[in-house]
């Protein structure tokens, strides 16, 4: 069990700046969040392209905004936890009891969703019967590329995923790659490798062509595609990759009992609680008369929902308002030496 | 006002009026038209407020920038007539519009 003051949901801007704030206050956290990285929509979205909007700073990009406020939250050493997914909430006497997809257990004070629009999942084939093979033969991220040696993999979708495993596992496998039109959105150098490679008869290019229907037993074992003519093809296939990208998904907070409407959560504006006392939601999951989805709002809701939990974490104590620049306690959290 | 006829997929029509500079995206979500999520709220970075354009209307309206087609590559079932609702902006031209909602967004 990780027991902390307070357990932030969400690792994008929002949620590193209330990090930020928390730690200035004297109040410990760790953060929770379904990527791999910190970041958030910046980082997953948009990491290359600019921000103009972020008082201070003329121009950056989602990545260098990323860098620039894990650099920030440095001196408070926030526990990381990626990957992870909250999924089940306990109210135990005056704390919280939060448990992650990978069982990770969190003790704290008070939760503040900063969640965005949701966690990040992978884009799944609009056909139902997907579902079946999913995990066995079909698969929307691989974790263990050795499966599929020497056997005939379908892979779908015209992004740098889709063409570096296609590229990849052409190596070992029968390889064919079906994107939906002629153009790619992933790399020209690898874009240009695959249509050597299908010029060399190392890999099969289908283009035009989307996923009609799938046949198999227990695993997958022919797969129709429909040209956008109507012409349909039969491929025997051991495997299917998806490489869609991904979708913003609520998940199971959508379960935790908060007003939610149009999957964002309601919230005072005095210190962004929702309606669960030690429940904050700030950022662009958070509702309220006049609400900006800017990042720039985001770290006021981060601020004032970090003063929020403070009574919940140190009920004992009072907090006194006071300047990074003259508040001997906040630029010792901060680890500066004078 | 130009009006922009949004039909669901329940097989609504909603013809809705929307005023000139705002997107077809907007048009729906400040109208609670069902069907588009807009999650990243018009940042051409998602694909979930993708719709299919009539026919008709194909060809007068702007054509895609780059990363259009690129975010199309995600959307739900995307078809020749698929767009990006986020990407079209409302004028007088455009008046009568009309736009189908996919069943799904993702």
């Amino acid at each position: 069990m990780n027991k902390t003051d307070v357990l932030i949901i969400g690792a994008g801007p929002t949620g590193l700046f209330c990090a930020h704030q928390l730690g200035i206050i004297g109040l410990s956290c760790e953060i929770v969040d379904n990527l791999d990285k910190a970041g958030g929509q910046c980082i997953e979205l948009y990491p290359d392209k600019p921000i103009y909007d972020i008082p201070a700073v003329p121009e950056c990009t989602g990545e260098e905004l990323t860098n620039n406020l894990l650099q920030q939250i440095k001196p408070f050493k926030v526990k990381f936890h990626l990957n992870e997914r909250v999924e089940q909430l306990k109210k135990v006497e005056n704390r919280w009891h939060v448990k992650t997809s990978g069982d990770i257990e969190f003790d704290v004070a008070a939760i503040i969703i900063a969640g965005g629009v949701g966690s990040f999942e992978p884009r799944k084939f609009p056909i139902k019967e997907c579902e079946k093979f999913e995990g066995s033969s079909l698969f929307y991220s691989i974790k263990d590329k050795s499966i599929f040696k020497d056997k005939t993999i379908s892979i779908f979708g015209g992004g740098d995923s889709a063409l570096d495993w296609a590229i990849e596992l052409s190596n070992t496998s029968k390889v064919n790659l079906i994107h939906r039109r002629d153009g790619f959105s992933g790399a020209e150098s690898s874009v240009q490798k695959v249509k050597e490679l299908n010029d060399q008869g190392k890999l099969n290019l289908f283009t035009k062509y989307q996923m009609d229907s799938l046949k198999g037993d227990k695993k997958i074992d022919i797969i129709k595609i429909k040209h956008e003519n109507g012409e349909i093809k039969e491929i025997k296939s051991d495997y299917v990759l998806g490489f869609f990208g991904l979708i913003m998904q609520l998940g199971p907070i959508l379960e935790w009992g908060l007003n939610i409407n149009k999957k964002i959560i309601e919230v005072n504006t005095e210190n962004f609680e929702t309606n669960i006392n030690g429940i904050f939601a700030i950022g662009d999951i958070c509702s309220y008369p006049g609400k900006l989805k800017l990042i720039l709002s985001g770290f006021h809701e981060g601020a004032l929902a970090a003063r929020g939990c403070f009574k919940y974490a140190k009920p004992d104590e009072k907090l006194r308002f006071e300047f990074t620049t003259t508040s001997k306690a906040a630029q010792e959290r901060l680890g500066i030496k004078k | 006002m130009p009006k922009i006829i949004y039909n669901t997929h329940d097989n609504k029509t909603h013809a809705i009026d929307v005023q000139n500079g705002l997107t077809v995206m907007e048009g729906a979500v400040q109208n609670d038209i069902p069907g588009i999520d807009a999650d990243c709220g018009g940042g051409m970075a998602c694909a979930t407020c993708h719709v299919y354009v009539d026919e008709e209307w194909l060809d007068k309206l702007p054509t895609k920038e780059d990363g259009e087609e690129d975010m199309l590559d995600m959307a739900f079932e995307p078809k020749n007539n698929s767009r990006l609702s986020c990407q079209i902006t409302v004028s007088d031209e455009l008046d009568g519009l009309v736009v189908n909602i996919p069943s799904k967004q993702s």
